[in-house]
């Protein structure tokens, strides 16, 4: 070992006439040092303060609603979010109708939304050609690029007419006459209402599950999926029991995300949904959403009883979206720390 | 060897699995058709008709009452003042948080819990940020303004800042900081002047995708901004913007409105479809080199 001996033989002497230890011990400070290390202080404080300044924002959110919605909340008590009152010249109220708005459309977007997202992140994980892939993939990540507000009008000018004159109709004839859930789908056919505004809503929310679901997709080792292949599966059969099984939860993830959002959007569902505190058994009817009902009325709600029931109905949805989401990003989390990296 | 009647079954059982992938992928495609066909539907439907309602007068002449001629100028000027402050406000504070999450949080309860919280706040209804806002701001000086607008946009922001100034400083490779650190530099010069430097291109996506997606949002200026008929640059004032004139022109029932609304509309539109591009290719630009 020529080198080493020589490497030795050289560096012996150089160690020999060190003060032992001194490189590693901290230098003394010297002025420009601690100036750097003030500094350095300093600008790890101000961005901790900003973290921190959008951690208590959730909070301060929560704490100000509260105390906005207060007064309606001690006026009607819990009985507020059970009971279908809305009249602002007698100043009673009571959330339910909103409420029951907000989930039902979320639902019938849900209904849509998942198979079809679930499409598309399999025709973009499994069938599409690799030119195609990036272009699919960003033409559908596009749709939720358009504002709510170009869906709002679009729905309530253009789809509302049409799912008014030829599916409502198709449906009364066809699901209508099934027993139980033929009762949802009766009524006057005037396409304003729950089911159009679940409907638009279950295109919105398309792009943020498919896109969750496509990247869960992609993280399933290709070797799994390979032996699947190896030992005779088709590709249906491996998403079936490779792919799925491997992605639940965090696909799950994904579906509470696009319920998150579907909670709360805003805009689109304002034009089409009727504006009507109302609660019927069929969908064709119109109603009212807890987003829909704060953009319509709360400019115009003088009283202050009137003003914190509607402040009370935000709180409830944004706890709700609060719970949904939250409990979509541990999902989502928990997948990605099983593969051993950061979402 | 396989009797007959096995033979049998066994092909029965092929074709059934072989007509159960056919189908399933068949509706797979079926799925993207119905994402593509809305997507370009909704395109349509705007491009025909907001290019109808394009004029020189919509970008010269303020927005006029019921069954006058008039254009969107002033709620084009509020839009983009409005986005522009809150463009300013929400990307330092998104910014210096992001550094935050990436650079000193690896110990304590403080990051994960902010990083939870932002992917929170990222998805919350908008209009309850407007809510919010109304709640602490307007009701407390008692008059709608263009301040308030302002901070309620930036609240949106806020999360989507962080959220992509994180990620891409998780990007950097640890050597490159370690190697500004070997040369003596302090840690806030190394975030600063190397890592924050390397990743430029993925914070401003950041930003431009946070500008997108203020410029369509519309709940959280309804109880902030409202809107004005008139001309105004006072920012402590009601001011008029696109997506408030655009919703309240759409609902109402006159047909020279409507034509307005739908003439702004594609002009949001266009807006924010530019900038996502834009700021993709920004991205990809990045990624390639």
């Amino acid at each position: 070992m020529p080198i080493d001996t020589a490497t030795a033989a050289f560096s012996s002497p150089v160690i020999a006439e060190r003060p032992p230890q001194a490189a590693l011990r901290p230098e003394p400070p010297r002025p420009k040092h601690d100036a750097g290390r003030r500094q350095d202080w300093l600008f790890e404080h101000v961005t901790l303060f900003f973290a921190l300044f959008v951690l208590l924002l959730l909070a301060g959110i929560l704490i100000a609603l509260a105390i906005s919605a207060a007064p309606a909340l001690q006026k009607f008590g819990p009985a507020f979010f059970f009971t279908n009152v809305w009249n602002p010249v007698k100043n009673e109220f009571g959330g339910l109708a909103p409420i029951y708005g907000t989930l039902m459309t979320s639902a019938i977007a849900l209904v849509i939304g998942v198979p079809v997202s679930f499409g598309i992140a399999l025709f973009l994980t499994e069938m599409c050609p690799p030119i195609l892939k990036r272009p699919l993939g960003t033409a559908v990540e596009l749709l939720a690029a358009i504002p709510s507000i170009i869906y709002g009008m679009w729905g309530l000018f253009i789809f509302a007419p049409l799912f008014g004159d030829y599916v409502q109709p198709l449906l009364t004839q066809t699901i209508g006459h099934v027993p139980i859930i033929g009762r949802l789908f009766q009524g006057a056919p005037n396409g304003i209402g729950i089911l159009s505004a679940g409907v638009i809503l279950s295109v919105m929310i398309i792009p943020f599950i498919s896109s969750v679901m496509r990247d869960v997709f992609e993280i399933v080792p290709p070797v799994l999926k390979e032996s699947a292949y190896g030992i005779g599966c088709t590709t249906w059969e491996v998403v079936r029991n490779v792919v799925l099984p491997y992605t639940k939860v965090g696909a799950i993830g994904g579906i509470m995300l696009g319920l998150g959002r579907a909670l709360g959007e805003t805009m689109a569902v304002t034009f089409v949904i009727g504006n009507a505190y109302r609660i019927s058994p069929s969908l064709f009817e119109p109603g009212n959403s807890i987003a829909s009902a704060l953009a319509n009325e709360f400019n115009e709600a003088a009283d202050p009883v009137h003003r914190a029931s509607l402040i009370s109905l935000g709180l409830v949805l944004f706890l709700l979206t609060f719970i949904v989401l939250g409990f979509s990003r541990m999902l989502i989390a928990q997948l990605a720390k099983g593969e051993g990296r950061k979402t | 060897m396989a009797t007959p009647i096995a033979e049998g079954r066994s092909s029965v059982l092929y074709h059934r699995r072989l007509f159960v992938n056919r189908f399933n992928l068949v509706m797979s495609l079926l799925a993207m058709s119905f994402g593509m066909i809305f997507l370009l539907w909704i395109l349509f439907v705007l491009f025909q008709k907001g290019f109808q309602a394009l004029s020189p007068a919509m970008f010269m002449q303020m927005t006029p009452p019921p069954g006058s001629a008039g254009g969107l100028l002033n709620a084009i000027y509020g839009s983009v003042v409005i986005v522009l402050v809150a463009t300013l406000i929400s990307t330092p504070i998104g910014i210096l948080a992001g550094i935050y999450l990436a650079e000193y949080g690896r110990r304590g309860w403080v990051a994960p819990l902010t990083r939870f919280i932002n992917d929170i706040l990222l998805s919350a209804p908008s209009i309850v940020l407007g809510l919010f806002v109304y709640t602490v701001y307007v009701a407390q000086v008692g008059h709608f303004s263009g301040w308030a607008g302002s901070v309620a946009l930036a609240l949106i922001a806020i999360p989507v800042v962080v959220r992509t100034t994180e990620n891409m400083l998780h990007l950097v490779p640890s050597s490159l900081r370690e190697a500004a650190i070997a040369l003596g530099a302090p840690m806030w010069k190394v975030i600063l002047m190397v890592t924050l430097r390397a990743v430029r291109s993925g914070v401003i996506t950041g930003v431009l995708l946070a500008v997108a997606r203020m410029s369509g949002e519309t709940a959280p200026l309804l109880f902030t901004a409202l809107n004005n008929q008139f001309w105004s640059s006072d920012m402590n004032a009601p001011m008029a913007n696109l997506p408030v004139v655009i919703f309240q022109y759409a609902m109402s029932p006159f047909d020279d409105w409507k034509t307005l609304a739908w003439g702004g509309a594609l002009l949001i539109t266009l807006t924010v479809l530019v900038i996502n591009i834009l700021a993709r290719s920004v991205f990809r630009q990045n990624a390639a080199r």
